[in-house]
């Protein structure tokens, strides 16, 4: 089943000295519980095509498809997580993770239970009462995603989720989320500047090109197993051939 | 930590700090002592001119005579203006900040004028106000307001605007209308702000009051200075203005008491 359908995607950036294409010819679809790396050069527009596809921008040309419905504006299918965690430090972890119900309105005795469960499967039970100050990174990287979930999104974008952490932490945090994602059953759009975090977790690869930013690749990953750990691809022989390939195709744009 | 885990290093290293701590003290005590003794022993002895510079016996005695003439009065009237100018000034400066805050357009219009307002000396508007207000209570409060409510509004609106715009975006994405994004997430990233504003502000509005009991008034600790001044009583303006030290003292740690209830609220950390 198609989830997410992207037609002919045009983004113009406004600015007093000119005009920028950001993107230019989009074309894309995503099946459901699928797992997208988006990766390109620097400064391409990977990050303004997540925000396209979360209606923060509209598009100057083209549309997007959300579960069959036109993406006009902030879409309720849609949970985005940024760089930082951004917990909010005056929040119990309990209520950093009701924001999102609280935002919307949906603060029901069910979704309140969702989001309990949710903390307990995913090692935070005990935790609740805590302040954001009082956890690892890792951890509150985990709550930040479960406040996403919580409002139970049907696709998930991650903007360089994880570039703020230290590398072990960031390993860490790289099989956490995906095992969640994947348990949740949940469809994903990353973006990344980490090309083994993107082979790693993505079951597909969308090599975009520089700015205006068209796709120029879709790459197939497959390590022969559905059930992946993605720290421990990192060690198979096919990792290193779909690396060298990703990055000759990016180092090709100088 | 518990104490039977307290290392010898340890124990050094509390007692030294606690001795640093009793030190500070001592000296700050000391130092007002020396200050207090100094002064009294200069005017009996006669380097300085007591009629001019007063002396401290000479202050507590004018304190006690004062307080048989309605001194209470004098403090109620200026720390009444003086929390009156104040919150007025919070409250009308919080809301003229949120409004710049949700308007880009507004805002971007009063800039200049907010910019005016803020280097102008206030009192210079000492006569308006009193035209405007009348002579009395009003004007003096309008006074207290005047100079207090332009530095609120300056100070809040940066402090709003300063509110990370990723910790806003992450409200955005979960569809916050403007309204939640600034009762979710910066107003409450701006509490240190609003404190920090309120303790510039109570001495702030004390310089409105002062100013404005200086040129009409009927009572208040303003006005006792100048009466003293008038009839060449240095004892009076002297034993006033220690008590305005005192009464901005009180105001000022007030401010941090509510600071420290707000604070546990909000449970900040």
């Amino acid at each position: 089943m198609k989830i997410l359908n992207a037609q002919n995607i045009e983004v113009k950036y406004q600015a007093e000295n000119g005009e920028i294409t950001a993107l230019h010819n989009i074309v894309f679809s995503v099946e459901k519980g699928e797992f997208v790396s988006i990766v390109g050069p620097s400064g391409c527009g990977k990050s303004t095509l997540l925000s396209v596809i979360a209606g923060l921008i509209t598009p100057n040309k083209g549309s997007v498809e959300v579960c069959g419905e036109k993406v006009t504006g902030i879409s309720q299918h849609i949970g985005y997580m940024l760089q930082n965690d951004n917990l909010l430090e005056w929040r119990t972890i309990w209520q950093n993770v009701l924001l999102g119900l609280e935002i919307q309105n949906k603060l029901t005795p069910q979704n309140k239970e969702r989001a309990k469960k949710l903390l307990e499967n995913y090692g935070l039970a005990g935790f609740e009462q805590k302040y954001p100050s009082q956890l690892s990174g890792g951890m509150r990287q985990r709550v930040a995603l479960i406040r996403t979930l919580a409002v139970d999104p049907d696709i998930l974008l991650l903007d360089e989720a994880f570039s703020a952490l230290d590398f072990q932490t960031r390993l860490e945090v790289t099989d956490d989320v995906y095992s969640i994602l994947k348990n949740e059953n949940k469809t994903t759009l990353m973006v990344t500047h980490d090309i083994s975090e993107a082979i790693s977790m993505g079951d597909r690869i969308m090599l975009l090109s520089q700015r205006p930013a068209s796709i120029k690749e879709i790459i197939n990953v497959d390590f022969g197993t559905d059930k992946r750990i993605p720290t421990a691809c990192r060690t198979t022989a096919g990792f290193t051939e779909y690396f060298d390939y990703i990055w000759k195709e990016l180092k090709a744009y100088g | 930590m518990d104490k039977s885990t307290v290392s010898a290093e340890r124990a050094v290293y509390l007692k030294k700090q606690q001795r640093e701590k009793r030190l500070i003290t001592l000296c700050r005590i000391g130092f007002l002592l020396l200050f207090i003794v100094l002064w009294e022993l200069a005017a009996a002895v006669g380097w300085i001119d007591s009629f001019i510079l007063s002396q401290p016996t000479r202050i507590v005695k004018t304190l006690f005579n004062v307080a048989d003439n309605d001194l209470h009065l004098h403090i109620a009237v200026t720390v009444f203006e003086t929390l009156a100018g104040f919150a007025l000034g919070a409250v009308l400066g919080c809301i003229a900040a949120v409004v710049l805050w949700w308007s880009d357009f507004v805002s971007k219009v009063c800039e200049p004028y907010l910019v005016v307002l803020n280097s102008l000396p206030k009192i210079a508007l000492g006569p308006v106000i009193i035209i405007i207000a009348g002579a009395g209570t009003k004007a003096i409060i309008f006074m207290a307001l005047a100079i207090s409510l332009v530095v609120t509004v300056m100070e809040m609106l940066s402090g709003f605007r300063s509110t990370s715009p990723e910790l806003i975006k992450m409200a955005v994405t979960f569809g916050a209308q403007k309204r939640q994004i600034f009762q979710k997430i910066v107003f409450p990233a701006n509490i240190n702000t609003l404190f920090n504003s309120l303790k510039i502000n109570i001495g702030l509005s004390l310089v409105g009051v002062i100013a404005g009991e200086f040129l009409v008034s009927k009572a208040g600790l303003g006005y006792l200075i100048v009466y003293g001044g008038q009839v060449f009583k240095m004892d009076i303006v002297m034993a006033s203005v220690i008590i305005l030290a005192a009464a901005a003292a009180v105001m000022y740690e007030g401010v941090i008491l509510l600071q420290r209830l707000v604070m546990r609220f909000y449970r900040y950390r």
